[in-house]
């Protein structure tokens, strides 16, 4: 038994080990910037850039649209999925699955070429378009996430009977899911959210390829010509992505328990 | 007679090549309380559904307040509802509970608080209107659900086994409270149950289905006392089943092991040297010979349990058995196993199922 867990110790140390060294010395890394000295003018430099604040703000700006469309879409699917046709389940299930399997690059020269200016739907002729376009290749990204969040919110919920139960005291369909599924279903919704701004802040392929100002393409770009600001920037980006997931843990613990507990 | 309120015609539901309902009929009137009694699977619940709109039926129309109804979606039919998995929504207090439809409607807010209010004074829970369901026991829930369901002032009401999820002696608090909430606002209600006592003792009329069809629609007294088939005697109440053989059909005379009783007048075309299955209620027997009774069988108890206020005696006649129940008496001790014994009942009550 004392053996038993020295053993999970020396693993969970091997582990913790492999997983923060090089986060560690990446981060001692971005602040020797100053010569002899520790200092956070990397961080400086780089939150100082216009060009950070500008793609920043850019890949933000394609979250929030991202998770709106996200939201658009996967609430009322897989709420129709429960409802009615749970027959249909493991095929959307692996429909959902499918950006994980297929490359961003494949489909985002797929978009190129159904979506050219030269198309009947000639996305690509505009910025909007392009921008646009971009936004729908994220929801289609984030979709495995953002599916499997929402159809698990769903679960903890009796769909059916409070569906029924809100359409016999004269709901419609948009009452039903504005009033009814969304807010029993939000913190799942929360979490699919912050899983989709993390991907979009970093994402690169689809940004680089449609050539738009996002966050991606700018880390890349200054991973290339600078030494220290990378760094900087690797962390920045990490604790953004940190930052979301202990938002989805406190919301997740503060949101009311009303909508966490099923009848 | 005036138009029923509810009228179920000749209503057939069926899913692919199963038919769950068959050519189901029945007019309610305004104001009437209906029980749904029946076991697992035989239809009540796909009728009641029908009602609420929630299936539609394959065949036959519905009909309430002289309008047809058979094709509207349920937000259209004004009907409340409550279910037996409460169906509160979890995101919204009590009073937001209530005041759903009011607000779905378009009532205005002063209204509304003022509608929820008088509800949660009904169901006599004015102090929950700011918990949420989950802060609530279930007998709460479900007062509040009923509250929800009739704060609109629906046409109709349907409970769908509003009972089934409490414990015994809040489903008896409860359906005395829900009938007495009934009768107070004169609202047609539907109640869909397996459970005969609570069928028994709130309805006004019970319709016994079995197999997708109604059986036997009536009182509670009738459905007890004057079952029409089989099935419906064997699931409402106790029975004793007797096997008999009719010696002779002119007299009524059957015999019941070696010994012999008369059924003049109840063996309905029955032939000399058919078997028949005779039926007696436990409360229909006495031990022992009694006044009054024109019938009697012998028999040895072959079991006796004390149950307090009453003792439960079993007879065996032949390879028949009788189970009747004798008040306790401090002065007589109780029968004993092995005794022989007499039975008699009056030969009226005895039911002849075919």
């Amino acid at each position: 038994m004392k053996s038993g867990k020295f053993w999970a110790w020396v693993v969970f140390a091997l582990g913790a080990a492999y997983f923060f060294i090089p986060l560690i010395a990446t981060v001692e890394f971005s602040m020797r910037m100053r010569r002899g000295a520790y200092s956070f003018d990397a961080y400086k430099v780089v939150l100082g850039d216009p060009r950070f604040q500008a793609t920043f703000g850019y890949s933000v700006l394609a979250a929030v649209f991202t998770i709106i469309l996200g939201v658009l879409i996967v609430v009322p699917a897989a709420y129709w999925i429960r409802l009615r046709l749970p027959q249909l389940r493991p095929l959307v299930e692996f429909i959902t699955l499918l950006p994980l399997v297929i490359p961003a690059i494949v489909i985002v020269f797929g978009y190129i070429r159904m979506y050219g200016s030269n198309s009947p739907l000639p996305f690509l002729a505009s910025d909007t378009g392009t921008n646009a376009l971009l936004v729908i290749g994220y929801a289609t990204l984030s979709l495995p996430y953002m599916y499997r969040a929402v159809d698990t919110g769903l679960r903890t919920i009796d769909v059916r009977t409070l569906t029924e139960a809100a359409q016999i005291l004269g709901a419609g369909w948009s009452t039903i899911i504005t009033r009814v599924i969304l807010p029993n279903v939000l913190i799942a919704v929360l979490s699919g959210a912050f899983l989709t701004f993390a991907i979009v802040i970093g994402e690169f392929t689809m940004a680089s390829l449609l050539n738009r100002p996002a966050f991606g393409p700018y880390l890349q770009n200054i991973g290339a010509n600078r030494a220290y600001e990378p760094a900087a920037l690797a962390i920045i980006a990490f604790a953004i992505t940190w930052g979301c997931m202990s938002l989805i843990q406190i919301l997740s613990r503060f949101a009311p328990r009303s909508a966490n507990r099923p009848n | 007679m005036a138009d029923p309120f509810l009228s179920i015609q000749h209503v057939r539901k069926s899913f692919g090549a199963t038919t769950v309902v068959e050519d189901f009929n029945l007019d309610v009137e305004r104001g009437e309380f209906v029980s749904f009694l029946g076991p697992s699977g035989c239809g009540k619940t796909t009728v009641l559904r029908m009602v609420a709109g929630f299936e539609e039926p394959t065949a036959g129309k519905i009909v309430v307040g002289g309008k047809d109804i058979t094709r509207l979606k349920p937000n259209q039919r004004n009907v409340g509802m409550v279910f037996q998995a409460y169906a509160l929504f979890p995101n919204l207090t009590v009073a937001q509970n209530i005041g759903f439809g009011l607000k779905v409607a378009g009532m205005p807010r002063a209204d509304i608080d003022a509608r929820v209010a008088e509800m949660l004074g009904i169901i006599k829970l004015p102090q929950m209107a700011d918990r949420y369901p989950y802060q609530l026991s279930g007998g709460q829930q479900q007062r509040i659900a009923l509250a929800r369901a009739i704060a609109p002032k629906p046409k109709l009401l349907l409970l769908d086994e509003p009972l089934s999820a409490l414990d015994a002696k809040v489903r008896v608090s409860l359906r005395e409270e829900i009938r007495s909430i009934q009768k107070k606002l004169g609202i047609t209600t539907i109640f869909v149950t397996h459970d005969q006592e609570e069928a028994l003792s709130i309805s006004d009329r019970i319709a016994v289905m079995y197999g997708g069809k109604a059986e036997q629609v009536g009182t509670p007294f009738e459905i007890y006392n004057r079952p029409a088939t089989k099935f419906v005697a064997n699931f409402v109440g106790t029975l004793n089943v007797l096997e008999g053989r009719v010696t002779d059909a002119a007299s009524g005379k059957v015999q019941v092991d070696t010994q012999e009783v008369s059924l003049k007048g109840k063996l309905n075309g029955s032939k000399s040297g058919d078997t028949l299955s005779l039926a007696l209620r436990p409360e229909a027997i006495s031990l022992g010979l009694q006044p009054g009774r024109d019938s009697s069988l012998s028999g040895e108890i072959s079991e006796v349990h004390f149950l307090g206020s009453v003792i439960r005696v079993r007879v065996g006649i032949g390879g028949n058995t009788v189970s009747l129940d004798t008040f306790n008496s401090p002065a007589t001790p109780p029968p004993a196993v092995g005794e022989k014994a007499q039975i008699s009942f009056s030969s009226s009550d005895m039911l002849v199922l075919h």
